[in-house]
C-alpha cells in the first residue's frame, strides 16, 4: 500500500499527460459522433498518420540544421501547425470521398467503410516508411531533454517526488490551450453554432441556410487536425512510433469519449483525462494489488473493462443527456 | 454474346453438356499438370458455374458434393502439389464455415462484428488446453490430457464455450445502441488475444505467447486423421451440415427476425420481434459456429498461438462477407473462397514472381511493397470499393419468392371479402 501512494504523483503526472493525448483524440471521434451518428474508425490512423507525419517534418528540420538556429519550440509550433493542416486535409478528404456518397446508406455500410479506410491507411503509412527508412518502426529526434522534479515530498511526507521530462509540460500546456480553443470556437463563434445546429438536426439546419456539407467537412477538418497535432505531440513524448499505434489508442479514446458522454465535447476531456489517470495507475499498481496475478499488461483489458461497464450502467456518460430515438 | 447468353440461359441441354466439357477440361489439365496452381483453381470455378445453371437444387448438390469428395481429390492426388492442394482446400472449408457464421451475424441480423476471430480463438484454445499436457497444470487427474477421440465431441463443446462467450459479451453490449457492437467487438477481440497471451501467469492456462504445441491429431476408430487430404473429408463433412443449417435458418421464423431487425428495429419491436433475445440469438449461433471451426483449426495446424487470432483476421473474414454479398450464402461462400485463396495463393505466387523478377534484375520491386505484405491495403480497398459501388455484393442476397398460387386460397379469399367490406 506504501508503495502505492508514494508513487502515487508521479502516476498522477504520467497519467495527465497521457490523459491529455486521450481527451484530444476523444474530441475527434465525439464530434463527428455529435454530427453523423458516425463512429469514426479512421481516427485513430489520423492521430497515427499525424504522427508520423511530424516526425517526417523533424527529420527534414534536423537534416536542414534548423535544430541549432531555431529554438525547440518554435520548431515544435512550426511542425504543430504544418501537420495539422495537412491531417486536416485528410480527414476532409475522406469525408469526401469514403462517407459522403454514402450518407444516406444504412449505417452498417459507413461504418464498414470506416474500417476499410482506417486499413488503408495504416497500410500507407507502413509502406512508405518502410520505404523511406528500411524499417516501419520510428524513432523520432528528440526536441526536448531535460527533466525536472516536482517536490510533492513536501506536501505529504509519504509521497515520493515526481519526474516530469520538460517534453511533457509543453504538450500538456499546448493540448490545454487546443481545447481551450475548441470549446471556444465551437460554443462563441459563428461556425460553432453552425456545427451544434447541424448536429441537434441536419435538415431543419439546412433550411435556416446553414451550408450543412461544409459544416461537416469542417468538423472533420477541425477533428483530424486536432487528432493529427496530437500525433506529433505523442511521437515528441513517447518518441518511438509505428502505423498500428491508432488502434488501441483510438479504441481508448472512444472509451473516453462514451465514458463522457458521446457528442458532449466537455465530456470527451473530462472522460480522456479519467481515462489516461486510471490506465497509468493501473499499469503502475496493478501487479502490486493483486499481489502478481494480474500485471500491468491487462492495462489495455482495464481500459476496455471500463466501456463494458459503462454501457451497462450509463450508456449516455457522465455528462450526456439520454435522448430517446427519432422514429 | 448476348444471343449465346440467351440461348444458354433457356437450354438445360446445353448447359449440361458446356458444364460436362469444362469439368473434364479442366480436370484433365489439372490431371496432366500437376504443378499447376491455375488448373486447380479452375477444376474448384466449375462449382460457381455450376451455382449459375438452373437445374433442381438437387442435382446442383448431388454434383456438387460429388466434384467436392471424388474428382477434386482424385484428379490432383497424381502430383507431389497434392497435399498443399489439400491444405488450401481445407482452409477454404474451414474460413467458408467462419464466414458463414459471421453473415449470419452481420448479413442477416445486421450487427457489425469485428472481433469474430476472438471466438475461434476460444474454440481453438479450448481443445488444445484440454488435449495437450497443459491441463495438467491445473487438473491433476489421470484424466487429461484427453486422446485425439475427444476431438468430436470437442467441436461441439468448443462451440458451446464460445457460445457461452458470444452471450456474456453480448448481454451488455446489446442492450444499447448497435454501432457501439462494433467496438467492443474490435476491443474483445483484442483483449481475447491479450489474455491468452498472458495467461501463462499465475497458473499456466495458455503457455503465454510460446504458444501451445502437439496438439493430437483426431483419430476415428483408431485411424488417425493428420494428412490435409484426410482433413479435407473432415472440413467438408461439417461444412455440409454448416451449409445446411445456414440455408435452413434464413428462411425460419429466426431468420425472417433477424432480417427485419436488420431492416428497421423499431418496426421489427412493434411487430412483436423481441430485439436483445433476437440479436443475442444471432450473435450466439455465429460465435458457436467460429467455435467450432476454432477445434478444427488447432486440431489441424497442432500448434496455436496468440499471433493467429489478429485483428486483421477478424477484418479477413469481414472482407469475406463484404464481398460476397452480406446475408446471401452463395455469396459469402464465394468471397469466403476468393479471399481465402487470394491470401493463401495469389499474394504469395506473385511475391514469389516478383523477387523471381527483382533476382533476374528485371525489375526491382522494393520489399516494403511486396504483395504478400499488402493485404490490408488490399483489404481496406475491397471494403471501401464494394461498399460504395457494389453494397449488395458479387452475388447479392435473394429472399425467398412464393407464388401466390402456393398459398392457401382461403387467406386469400378472406382478404378480398375484407377489403371488399
Amino acid at each position: 500500500m506504501n508503495d502505492v501512494i508514494q508513487s502515487l504523483p508521479q502516476v498522477l503526472i504520467d497519467g495527465f499527460i497521457l490523459g491529455a493525448v486521450y481527451a484530444i483524440v476523444a474530441l475527434g471521434y465525439t464530434m463527428v459522433y455529435g454530427i453523423l451518428e458516425l463512429i469514426n474508425f479512421a481516427h485513430g490512423e489520423i492521430f497515427m498518420s499525424g504522427a508520423f507525419i511530424g516526425t517526417a517534418f523533424l527529420f527534414v528540420f534536423s537534416g536542414l540544421g534548423l535544430f541549432h538556429s531555431l529554438p525547440a519550440l518554435l520548431i515544435l509550433i512550426i511542425v504543430l501547425v504544418l501537420t495539422s493542416v495537412l491531417t486536416g486535409f485528410i480527414g476532409m478528404g475522406i469525408e469526401r470521398v469514403a462517407y459522403r456518397p454514402l450518407r444516406k446508406a444504412p449505417k452498417l455500410i459507413t461504418l464498414i467503410t470506416a474500417i476499410g479506410i482506417s486499413f488503408l491507411l495504416q497500410d500507407i503509412v507502413r509502406f512508405i516508411t518502410e520505404l523511406k527508412r528500411g524499417n516501419y518502426i520510428l524513432t523520432g529526434p528528440s526536441l526536448f531533454n531535460s527533466q525536472h522534479s516536482i517536490k510533492t515530498h513536501s506536501i505529504l511526507s509519504s509521497f515520493g517526488n515526481a519526474q516530469i521530462k520538460s517534453a511533457s509540460i509543453i504538450i500538456l500546456v499546448v493540448a490545454v490551450i487546443m481545447m481551450i480553443t475548441l470549446d471556444f470556437f465551437i460554443n462563441k463563434t459563428k461556425w460553432g453554432m453552425a456545427m451544434r445546429a447541424v448536429a441537434q438536426d441536419r435538415e431543419t439546419a439546412s433550411l435556416m441556410s446553414v451550408n450543412v456539407n461544409k459544416v461537416i467537412s469542417l468538423t472533420f477538418f477541425l477533428g483530424s487536425a486536432l487528432g493529427g497535432a496530437t500525433g506529433v505531440l505523442f511521437a515528441v513524448q513517447y518518441n518511438t512510433i509505428d502505423p498500428y499505434i491508432g488502434f488501441i489508442l483510438g479504441l481508448k479514446a472512444f472509451t473516453a469519449a462514451v465514458l463522457g458522454g458521446i457528442g458532449n465535447i466537455r465530456g470527451a476531456m473530462v472522460g480522456g483525462f479519467l481515462i489516461g489517470i486510471l490506465e497509468m495507475f493501473a499499469s503502475a499498481n496493478l501487479s502490486t494489488i493483486t499481489s502478481g496475478v494480474l500485471g500491468s499488461e491487462y492495462k489495455d483489458v482495464f481500459a476496455f473493462a471500463i466501456l463494458i461497464i459503462v454501457l451497462i450502467f450509463k450508456p449516455e456518460g457522465i455528462f450526456g443527456k439520454s435522448v430517446a430515438e427519432k422514429v | 454474346m448476348d444471343r449465346i447468353k440467351g440461348y444458354l440461359q433457356n437450354n438445360k441441354l446445353a448447359q449440361a453438356i458446356l458444364i460436362c466439357v469444362y469439368v473434364l477440361t479442366t480436370s484433365l489439365s489439372l490431371y496432366l499438370l500437376q504443378e499447376s496452381v491455375i488448373a486447380f483453381l479452375l477444376v474448384l470455378f466449375s462449382l460457381y458455374l455450376l451455382y449459375l445453371t438452373n437445374f433442381k437444387n438437387s442435382i446442383k448438390w448431388i454434383s456438387a458434393i460429388f466434384i467436392l469428395t471424388i474428382l477434386v481429390p482424385y484428379v490432383s492426388s497424381q502430383g507431389t502439389a497434392f497435399q498443399s492442394y489439400m491444405d488450401v482446400s481445407t482452409l477454404v472449408g474451414i474460413y467458408v464455415a467462419m464466414a458463414l457464421g459471421l453473415n449470419i451475424v452481420v448479413g442477416l441480423a445486421g450487427l457489425l462484428d469485428l472481433g469474430f476471430i476472438a471466438f475461434f480463438a476460444i474454440g481453438a484454445y479450448t481443445y488444445a488446453i484440454f488435449s495437450t499436457n497443459q491441463v495438467t497444470h491445473f487438473i491433476h487427474t489421470n484424466f487429461f490430457p484427453l486422446t485425439g477421440n475427444s476431438f468430436w465431441l470437442f467441436i461441439l463443446i468448443g462451440g458451446i464455450v464460445a457460445v457461452i462467450a458470444g452471450i456474456l459479451l453480448g448481454i451488455p453490449v446489446l442492450r444499447v445502441k448497435g454501432d457501439y457492437l462494433a467496438i467492443v467487438t474490435l476491443g474483445f477481440g483484442e483483449i481475447i488475444r491479450i489474455v491468452f497471451n498472458n495467461l501463462d501467469r499465475p497458473i499456466n492456462f495458455t503457455n503465454g505467447a510460446q504458444g501451445i504445441s502437439g496438439i493430437p491429431s483426431p483419430t476415428i476408430f483408431g485411424y488417425v486423421i493428420s494428412d490435409s487430404s484426410q482433413f479435407y473429408y473432415v472440413v467438408l463433412a461439417i461444412l455440409g451440415i454448416v451449409i445446411l443449417a445456414v440455408t435452413r435458418l434464413e428462411n425460419s421464423k429466426l431468420g425472417r427476425s433477424w432480417k427485419a431487425v436488420r431492416e428497421n428495429e423499431i418496426a421489427a419491436q412493434s411487430m412483436g420481434v423481441h430485439l436483445v433475445r433476437t440479436k443475442l440469438l444471432a450473435f450466439a449461433i455465429g460465435a458457436s459456429f467460429s467455435g467450432m471451426m476454432g477445434v478444427v483449426f488447432s486440431a489441424k495446424q497442432m500448434f496455436i498461438d496468440p499471433t493467429s487470432f489478429t485483428m486483421l483476421q477478424s477484418i479477413t473474414i469481414l472482407v469475406m462477407v463484404i464481398l460476397g454479398g452480406m446475408g446471401s450464402v452463395p455469396g459469402v461462400i464465394l468471397g469466403a473462397a476468393l479471399v481465402t485463396i487470394l491470401n493463401l495463393q495469389v499474394l504469395t505466387e506473385v511475391t514469389n514472381y516478383l523477387n523471381q523478377l527483382t533476382l533476374d534484375g528485371v525489375i526491382s520491386i522494393p520489399t516494403a511493397l511486396s504483395p504478400a505484405k499488402m493485404q490490408r491495403f488490399i483489404f481496406g480497398m475491397v471494403l471501401i470499393l464494394v461498399a460504395i459501388f457494389r453494397p449488395q455484393g458479387l452475388l447479392p442476397a435473394q429472399n425467398k419468392k412464393v407464388k401466390k398460387e402456393d398459398l392457401v386460397e382461403s387467406s386469400i379469399e378472406e382478404h378480398k371479402q375484407t377489403i371488399s367490406i
